[in-house]
């Protein structure tokens, strides 16, 4: 592409954002996606409850993934501390998926989120015997939509109380 | 239920095959062979009778139905217009005037005769080729009067064997997941019905979660997935008797199962500690072999026709992709090398073809490619589909598609869809409620 072609590129682009006011409203709805959003993996609160004051239920993975962002260790601390406090609740970890995989890959990727949340809670000194894990791949979406922020919600491991 | 009550005799064999017509259907067929498909005649007193047997007024109109209806599902064939049919119908049995069949351009003409014979229905068929005025095939079938539905499935399934030279697949079954409610609560149930539509039946009340259904080999039985006590495992179905059992007892999420070809054993997933491999269980003896043993996740496993090969899918090269491997489990080998990832292979009952799910760049397709990974064919795209089951000649495949929701989360739907191995004759199969996970039946007949 030679410069001048660019150029005029960026020309058209800058000319259609004037006259269309539509752009302004497309750049709040893409920014609000962004304050909740980081990389692919959710960061806002919507969905998420509380196992007690401070102590979030939930996680959120990338596409795909099952690594624990920092925020995710964040909240799996708080979690262990309450468990260490709470020594007679026993858990179930829910891990989940988004829609955007097939049925069977979807159901082994829960349970491999659900147990990166266990090993981590194990590292911070609760038995395993204390959890259980539990796949429902993409079959309990909490979220309905069919687009990325929607997606973002479903792809999760959620702490649950069993007993 | 699948019992052998339908007695065949062969009236006539044609000795002099040569010039006869034929369907290719190995090719996208834009010209289905036209084909005129004759009521089956019936006489007076036969027709009361099974008026009154099977509430239907005219039991011989209604399977040419299910004949002519097969026959242009399948794309191949195009039943004409009966209203341009000259000949009465129990006079085209006895002799056809072929040059009035010519006349409307039928290349091929079905005709025959229904009867109430000892409390049986009996049904004669002949098929003709019009151009070479000789008869191709006859046939008659003496079966219980409830069973009118299998004989128009039977009858479709001898025309396309006869024109094609290949088995059809019309007197099957698919077992399939029935879905209602919203979709962050959806209800399933497990659900059978004919092949085309007919006859449907909810095996499951939908208290629990259940998930990927699959036959054995003699469509009586069903393996599928249930979270029966929030305990998700493979589970065995009797259609017939409705007994349900788990199989095996596993430390862990059992998932993905699928029965050998000689139905002894169930191939499928166990995911335990954030690995998932592949297991197979004797439904006999009850002993169970580890296949794979990978910390990646191994899933979706399928038999090849002959036992010895399983293709399956795999992440352990980073992302999706599709493996086959000895049934024993060595001699692994990823054979999707395509851009995106790949899921849900399916071994082809012909052994030829592997199908798969394939995801990229946002989209979903069904494809077929060769065991070795090479000649990949993408047959249809869409927002989501996934699951591809072989219909039991290998010719068509059927899945299930989902749409996109709206801005609200709304407008969700789950339906069943075919389509041909040469990518025509894309169709939805009407289901009472959503549909997915669809699984096809043997042929019932053979």
């Amino acid at each position: 592409m030679t410069l001048s072609k660019i150029f005029k590129n960026s020309l058209l682009v800058l000319t259609a954002c004037l006259v269309l006011s539509a752009c302004a409203t497309k750049k709040e709805i893409a920014s609000d996606i962004k304050g909740s959003m980081q990389g692919d993996v959710y960061t806002g609160t919507d969905t998420v409850e509380y196992l007690a004051e401070g102590v979030p239920d939930r996680v959120f993975f990338a596409t795909n993934e099952s690594i624990l962002t920092t925020a995710s260790r964040e909240t799996l601390r708080a979690q262990a501390a309450w468990l260490r406090k709470n020594s007679g609740i026993n858990v179930v970890l829910e891990g989940h998926a988004d829609e955007r995989g097939t049925r069977e890959y979807n159901l082994a990727l829960g349970e491999r989120r659900a147990n990166a949340a266990k090993d981590y809670l194990m590292t911070y000194g609760i038995s395993s015997d204390r959890i259980t894990v539990l796949s429902y791949g993409k079959e309990r979406p909490v979220d309905s939509g069919s687009n990325p922020l929607s997606w973002s919600k479903n792809r999760r491991s959620v702490t649950v109380k069993a007993n | 239920m699948i019992k052998k009550i339908i007695t065949l005799f062969l009236i006539l064999i044609p000795i002099n095959s040569f010039a006869l017509i034929e369907v290719d259907i190995t090719r996208g067929n834009l010209d289905p062979l036209p084909v005129a498909v004759s009521p089956l005649s019936i006489d007076e007193k036969s027709r009361k009778s099974f008026n009154k047997m099977l509430n239907k007024d005219n039991i011989g109109e209604e399977i040419s139905n299910i004949v002519e209806n097969n026959l242009r599902t399948s794309g191949l064939f195009n039943p004409l217009n009966k209203e341009a049919f000259l000949q009465a119908p129990d006079i085209a049995n006895l002799k056809p005037r072929f040059e009035d069949w010519n006349l409307i351009k039928a290349q091929a003409l079905i005709t025959g005769k229904v009867s109430h014979v000892d409390k049986k229905l009996r049904v004669e068929f002949r098929l003709w080729d019009v151009l070479a005025a000789k008869e191709m095939m006859a046939l008659a079938f003496t079966t219980v009067p409830n069973n009118w539905r299998r004989v128009g499935h039977i009858i479709s399934d001898k025309i396309y064997e006869r024109l094609t030279g290949e088995k059809g697949y019309f007197d099957t079954r698919i077992i399939y997941v029935a879905e209602e409610g919203p979709k962050t609560q959806r209800i399933k149930k497990l659900a059978i019905m004919d092949q085309d539509g007919f006859n449907n039946k909810f095996l499951t009340l939908g208290n629990e979660l259940v998930l990927t259904p699959r036959f054995n080999p003699t469509s009586q039985m069903v393996t599928y997935l249930s979270y029966f006590k929030n305990l998700p495992r493979v589970y065995l179905l009797d259609i017939e008797t409705g007994t349900q059992e788990v199989v095996g007892d596993f430390p862990g999420m059992t998932f993905a199962p699928r029965f050998s070809p000689d139905g002894k054993k169930i191939i499928m997933s166990l995911a335990k500690d954030g690995k998932s491999d592949i297991y197979t269980m004797d439904l006999e003896n009850r002993i169970v072999e580890k296949i794979t043993n990978h910390p990646s996740i191994d899933t979706s496993p399928s038999y090849s026709p002959d036992g010895k090969y399983v293709t399956f899918n795999s992440d352990r090269s980073g992302y999706q992709q599709i493996y086959i491997m000895k049934s024993d489990g060595s001699d692994v080998k990823r054979i999707s090398f395509g851009n995106g990832l790949y899921g849900t292979p399916v071994w082809s009952p012909r052994g030829d073809l592997i199908a798969f799910t394939k995801l990229h760049k946002g989209k979903f397709y069904i494809g077929v490619m060769r065991t070795d990974g090479k000649g990949e064919r993408l047959l249809t795209e869409n927002y989501y589909q996934e699951a591809p089951s072989w219909s039991p000649n290998g010719r068509v495949l059927i899945f299930y598609r989902e749409t996109k929701t709206n801005d609200k989360g709304e407008g969700f739907t789950a339906k069943l869809w075919s389509i041909d191995l040469t990518g025509y004759n894309e169709r939805q199969i009407k289901t009472p409620t959503d549909a997915s996970d669809p699984s096809w039946s043997s042929l019932l007949s053979n």
